[in-house]
């Protein structure tokens, strides 16, 4: 048996995420919050576009050149859909404030609807470009 | 603030195993969170191989079983076992839930576990500490506030205005979905969270309150109401089928709608 404690000991917190069986809308929560941070990051990438054209031809192109990499157009891929996936999260939380689409039901496929719009429509672009040769 | 993990003295260690007794043909094991305030341990995972023949069918009738039966030492809240008490909360296969009405065989999976409410400090075993939770509750002053004159009879409302409550007075304040919330898990101590919300505005569309002002007043903080982002835990594990996050989003409507 144990020693009984004699001080005052602090209280544990229960497990939360430890133990949590998450729900499509936690995760579509969580995700909007996680490409919202990302676009931040695409900001940067934008303004060392910038930054790298108004350096010069040779600046340029080396931009040009990391961006067109393999690992590059990942990243392109990714910032693509993040913004379709933000963008339609934002349009969800634009019906949320007034007050309509709170059913679990209805909240479940907005979900459901919202990554897939993110994923279809990035592939859709990416087609799209790569059809007009813009890739 | 947000903390992913567990700080170093909830860490949750390997426990106790209770084998089925001999001749059980139908066994079910549970996964039990345990926690003793007299030692000196950290909390641990306690496996109870139960003869489900032996129970009756709600998770309530399986714990009651096994502190009859198993392991005595088990605690855990439970008054009325018919869902109006709130007592009974608890988090059971990953979801908040009450366990006198809700079934062993509805939730998923070879193993079944038990553990107290999310995010809250720990007395015993499956029973966390409420205070803030209703302290956070009576902030909003949960009664009915008024100027005019005391009627002679009782305060009349007509039937249109009473069907507004629906879906909101039926709340038993069991803080399944308080606590299921991540806003809540992060921001606690300054987010009002779901049930404490969604009593708010039981009060607020009341048409017999004369205070709806002063109480959106009070909401009107980036803290207290804002850190809802609709993540919708609330409504996905509320026993009674409430909807939280709706009646949250109709709070925020109101504020918009007085500015413009």
């Amino acid at each position: 048996m144990t020693e009984a404690n004699k001080g005052v000991r602090e209280r544990p917190r229960s497990p939360h995420l430890q133990v949590w069986r998450w729900h499509v809308t936690m995760l579509t929560s969580i995700l909007n919050r996680v490409t919202g941070v990302g676009l931040y990051g695409a900001f940067l990438i934008g303004a060392a576009w910038a930054v790298s054209l108004a350096a010069g031809p040779e600046a340029y192109a080396t931009f040009m050149g990391v961006m067109g990499s393999a690992i590059g157009r990942l990243v392109l891929f990714l910032i693509t859909v993040a913004a379709f996936y933000h963008l339609a999260c934002g349009i969800r939380h634009l019906v949320w404030d007034t007050g309509k689409g709170f059913e679990i039901k209805t909240s479940d496929a907005s979900s459901w609807a919202v990554i897939i719009f993110g994923v279809v429509a990035s592939i859709a672009v990416w087609v799209i470009a790569a059809m007009t040769g813009a890739l | 603030m947000v903390q992913l993990t567990l700080p170093k003295n909830s860490r949750v260690g390997k426990g106790r195993h209770f084998a089925a007794p001999a001749g059980a043909k139908r066994t079910k094991t549970f996964k039990i969170y345990r926690y003793d305030p007299e030692g000196l341990e950290n909390p641990r995972w306690d496996t109870y191989d139960v003869d489900v023949d032996a129970c009756g069918p709600m998770l309530l009738d399986v714990l009651i079983h096994i502190k009859n039966n198993i392991d005595p030492t088990l605690t855990f809240r439970r008054s009325c076992r018919e869902g109006v008490c709130g007592s009974c909360s608890m988090n059971i296969g990953g979801r908040n839930t009450l366990a006198c009405t809700h079934g062993w065989e509805e939730v998923p999976g070879a193993q079944i576990t038990i553990a107290p409410l999310p995010s809250l400090p720990v007395v015993k075993d499956l029973v966390p500490d409420l205070t803030m939770f209703y302290a956070q509750y009576a902030s909003i002053e949960p009664w009915l506030q008024t100027e005019t004159p005391m009627p002679q009879k009782e305060w009349r409302q007509d039937p249109a205005d009473r069907e507004k409550l629906d879906g909101l007075y039926e709340c038993i304040l069991c803080a399944c979905c308080t606590t299921s919330c991540p806003s809540y898990w992060w921001n606690g101590e300054k987010y009002l969270g779901p049930a404490t919300l969604l009593h708010a505005y039981r009060w607020i569309i009341d048409s017999r309150d004369e205070a709806t002002g002063d109480r959106l007043d009070a909401l009107e903080d980036p803290f207290k109401l804002y850190r809802c982002h609709t993540i919708m835990n609330c409504a996905q594990v509320c026993p009674k089928g409430l909807n939280p996050a709706k009646a949250i989003a109709e709070i925020k409507k109101m504020l918009a709608e007085r500015v413009v």
